[in-house]
């Protein structure tokens, strides 16, 4: 291969050089018109050159929808006719025009008389930094709010002039307060700021206190003024210390809201193992069959009422008691109450339906999992402190208190609720008494169960719906039920924190899988201490 | 008469399993292929794994017939005997792995292990991991029913324990710094003694081996439940606090025949180990640890000779039915696990034996006497 010679890349250079320098030199000469309509209306015909200037032009005309066109822009939807107006294509494929400077509808067009003004990448670099500037000036809240945000995560040195102007004007404190942290992030960057600048704001940032502004800090670390890697140091340390903070208390919200999951799970098998002394190994099927009629109350919807699919899961709910509740009862009546006084063949027959049911609604419905849709309520989130409350996650937490208050009250206050404490206390007594136990058991075993369903349906929000999905959370409510002792709703609700919590809190020093081994371990190991749980029942029948 | 009837159980079983032992081998090794007589070496490999399987019932119904004791989780022992053994067949690889290292076996090295962990140590030597087989298992049970027994965990909640231990144990298992191959478990072993495991000899060896452990075992249990102590563990299944009111030691009693039992399904788990080629966590799953409950049910629990049975026949019925129709397998095992408790609780022996069989009968009912009160509020009501 032959190799070219030095000069030739010399006079490459050159006349690479000699061209931009004669361009530029070039592109100064033509005058701008000053008002907005003029210049859009020139903009079709302009080369990027102008066209970067006619946008700088009406960035600063102040004109209430320049910001709109430039995003039409932007996104390739600011179209020129072909009688020379300017206009904004709106509607996604149903193709409408509007005016571009007065957003009037424009009638008459058709895709071929119409062609996209062209921008190329630097115009495009432009127009982004032109419209933060302006969005930071829109008189709507919410979209200064959004621009602020990302002008402090682009902490582009070149905005600073757009964030000094907006800060002159803004007057909404938090909005002005990220504006402040953007302009501290760019002083803390640029080589030429004052020493007195970079203190005040890493102060500022330090105050922000996140994981950007510790990434923004650590660069300061690296000064050559002492001072500032001294405040640099204290900073990180403050902001390292309200992350971890910060981070145990969003582990302790994880944990509240699988500690709901694991209640939801565990309070249908309290309430059973309660009274009958029974394990139910299908329990975790119930909670399965819950989540597939969440499934199929969506479907229904979908096809024969389609507006109410907002409110799927809230309809899906009472249906999922009744699938699950129903099942339960008859699971009892068939099968389990030919097995009273024999717990461990009742966990035996148990299991084997919990097999049977996996594998029908495997044969029904297909191995694959099926989705479930969020209704828009549910799905987003929103911060307090340094904390991400997802709407999902708090819905959750909600509901289980909603149902174990209800549960409880139900417990309390019904007829049917004494009769069942009284079976659960002692079953000899209570039949003495009139009370008809097995009637009871039957309806308990339902309650049970379609409360396993209701779990379902809140599980279809975080997990799979898959016919193994009962599988994953079957030990998991024993280990609350063991821990949280039975027959006392109480216990479960501590039981499922505490368990929740102390799984998430572990999961960030030890890993998932260990952190749920030592928690395990810690069950098997608690229960040697206290047999019957934390809120064990007192008195002869339970020693019996 | 029921001292005889038992004896001749055993009799039969003995020379049950010396003609298996003797026959099927000769049917392999000395009949051409094309005679009818002939066995394939898969049928040998299928039989011997469900004499393995046929021991872990017996350890299973030892302490679940006799004692009271529902484990769901002596998978776990199955599998720790297993890796013990793995162990040992992983280090007997030497340098022929994909990767060559001398020590280490291939997923160490794929996983960057410098050394050997210190707990890989030793398992080179036969003998050391023989030991290892029992006495791992032997020792998690000593520790686990120490705790247990001494708290009265009884019942249900034992059972709920058991069933956390072996999960937790999957759990572990399932991870890679565990040094026990995660996911994958251990696997492409090549010989042992120097003999190659895939040669038909090697294969009916470890199935007249499986033979005799489960003779051996079977002996084991029977001169426990035929001894004094036999009667003292009935006494604790059928009546736990007036055992222990009568001044018996009620925990240690359980905890000797509980840590015989997982010494038993270590044994187990070792013989199955070489003729399958592989263990890894799922061993340890619960479920497999109930499915292997639900065989001593069927044969019938509390009779040692039923749980052998009822191991080989439900194991050969899922062979043939998962061959046939894989998709309804879960619900025959369900409708099992269902049917048998419902129909069939003293299992098959209790259906044959039914005349005559009287120490049989009164033991297995007898639970269902206000004894069971021991776990939760009694249910005489209904019973």
């Amino acid at each position: 291969m032959k190799r070219a010679s030095p000069s030739v890349f010399l006079t490459l250079l050159f006349v690479l050089f000699s061209s931009i320098s004669l361009h530029s030199a070039f592109a100064q000469t033509p005058e701008l018109p000053k008002e907005p309509e003029a210049l859009l209306a020139g903009i079709a015909d302009a080369d990027f050159e102008t066209k970067a200037r006619m946008i700088d032009a009406l960035a600063t005309s102040g004109h209430p929808r320049a910001n709109i066109v430039l995003d039409a822009l932007i996104a390739g939807t600011l179209l020129t006719t072909s009688d020379g107006k300017v206009v904004i294509q709106a509607g996604g494929n149903a193709k409408t025009y509007v005016d571009a400077l007065s957003g009037q509808p424009v009638a008459g067009l058709t895709d071929d008389k119409v062609s996209k003004i062209g921008v190329n990448n630097r115009l495009r670099r432009d127009l982004r930094g032109l419209s933060a500037r302006l969005s930071l000036m829109s008189p709507s809240e919410a979209t200064r709010r959004t621009a602020a945000a990302g002008a402090f995560s682009a902490h582009d040195p070149e905005t600073l002039p757009f964030i000094e102007e907006a800060l002159k004007k803004e007057s909404v404190p938090p909005i002005r307060q990220t504006l402040e942290q953007t302009r501290a992030a760019i002083i803390l960057q640029m080589p030429d700021a004052s020493e007195d600048d970079k203190l005040a704001a890493i102060a500022l940032l330090q105050a922000r206190g996140d994981r950007d502004a510790l990434s923004l800090i650590v660069v300061a670390r690296d000064s050559d003024s002492l001072k500032l890697r001294m405040a640099a140091a204290t900073a990180i340390d403050s902001v390292n210390a309200s992350l971890a903070y910060w981070g145990v208390l969003q582990n302790v919200y994880y944990g509240l809201s699988l500690g709901s999951v694991l209640l939801l799970a565990g309070i249908g098998l309290a309430i059973t193992f309660g009274v009958m002394g029974v394990i139910n190994m299908a329990h975790g099927e119930m909670m399965m069959l819950g989540a597939y009629t969440a499934f199929l109350t969506q479907q229904v919807l979908q096809s024969m009422a389609p507006w109410l699919m907002e409110w799927s899961l809230p309809i899906a709910i009472p249906a999922a008691f009744l699938v699950a509740g129903a099942m339960g009862i008859v699971l009892e009546r068939g099968i389990i109450s030919f097995l009273y006084g024999r717990p461990l063949e009742t966990l035996l027959a148990t299991w084997g339906i919990s097999l049977f049911m996996q594998q029908g609604v495997r044969t029904l419905f297909g191995p694959t999992n099926k989705a479930v849709s969020t209704p828009s309520w549910m799905s987003g989130a929103f911060d307090i402190g340094h904390l991400t409350i997802t709407y999902s996650r708090l819905s959750i937490i909600v509901f289980s208190m909603a149902i174990l208050a209800l549960l409880m009250a139900f417990l309390k206050h019904t007829h049917f609720g004494m009769q069942m404490r009284a079976v659960t206390q002692n079953r000899r007594m209570a039949a003495s008494m009139g009370v008809r136990t097995n009637w009871v058991d039957a309806l308990t075993f339902g309650l049970g169960s379609g409360v396993a369903g209701i779990a379902g349906v809140a599980l279809t929000q975080i997990d799979n719906v898959s016919p193994n999905l009962g599988q994953s959370y079957i030990i998991d409510s024993f280990m609350v039920v063991v821990f949280g002792g039975v027959g006392n709703l109480w216990g479960t609700l501590v039981g499922a924190m505490t368990l929740g919590v102390a799984n998430k809190l572990l999961e960030p020093y030890a890993g998932a899988v260990v952190g749920k081994i030592m928690v395990l371990v810690f069950i098997i190991l608690f229960i040697q201490r206290r047999p019957r749980g934390l809120f064990a029942l007192k008195g002869r029948a339970v020693e019996a | 008469m029921t001292s005889t009837l038992l004896g001749n159980r055993s009799l039969y079983l003995y020379v049950t399993l010396a003609g298996l032992g003797v026959l099927v081998p000769m049917a392999n090794l000395l009949t051409p292929e094309t005679s009818p007589l002939h066995l394939s070496t898969y049928v040998v490999t299928l039989l011997g794994k469900y004499m393995c399987y046929a021991l872990l019932a017996l350890a299973l119904d030892l302490v679940w017939g006799y004692c009271g004791i529902l484990s769901l989780g002596h998978g776990a022992f199955f599998a720790l005997g297993g890796y013990a053994m793995g162990m040992h067949l992983m280090r007997m690889v030497g340098p022929r792995g994909v990767y060559g290292n001398p020590v280490l076996p291939d997923f160490m090295v794929f996983l960057n292990y410098k050394e050997l962990p210190w707990y890989w140590h030793g398992f080179d030597n036969f003998l050391f991991a023989m030991a290892m087989v029992v006495l791992v298992p032997g020792l998690l049970a000593f520790i686990f029913g120490a705790f247990a027994f001494r708290s009265r965990v009884t019942g249900v909640y034992f059972s709920i324990i058991t069933q956390a231990m072996t999960y937790a144990l999957m759990l572990a298992f399932f991870r890679n710094d565990m040094g026990l191959g995660g996911n994958n478990g251990l696997t492409d072993f090549k010989d042992i003694f120097g003999i190659s495991l895939q040669q038909g000899a090697t294969r009916n060896a470890f199935y007249v081996a499986s033979i005799v452990a489960l003779a051996a075992g079977y002996a084991i249990c029977r001169a426990i439940v035929t001894s004094k102590l036999g009667k003292v563990l009935i006494a604790v299944r059928d009546a736990e606090s007036r055992t222990r009111f009568l001044g018996y030691s009620v925990e240690k009693y359980k905890l000797f025949v509980w840590v015989v039992s997982a010494c038993l399904a270590g044994v187990a788990g070792a013989l199955y180990v070489p003729q399958v080629g592989i263990i890894n966590p799922s061993e340890f799953a619960p479920a497999s640890s109930i499915e292997a409950v639900i065989w001593v049910a069927v044969g019938g629990r509390g009779t040692l000779v039923g749980a052998i049975i009822g191991a080989v026949l439900v194991n050969a019925f899922k062979s043939w039915f998962t061959g046939a129709i894989p998709e309804l397998w879960l619900f025959a095992l369900g409708g099992l696990f269902v049917l048998v408790t419902l129909f069939l609780p003293r299992g098959i022996l209790g259906l044959l034996g039914r005349r005559g069989a009287g120490r049989q009968q009164t033991s297995v009912h007898a639970p269902k006497a206000r004894s069971e009160g021991d776990t939760q509020p009694v249910k005489g009501a209904r019973a």
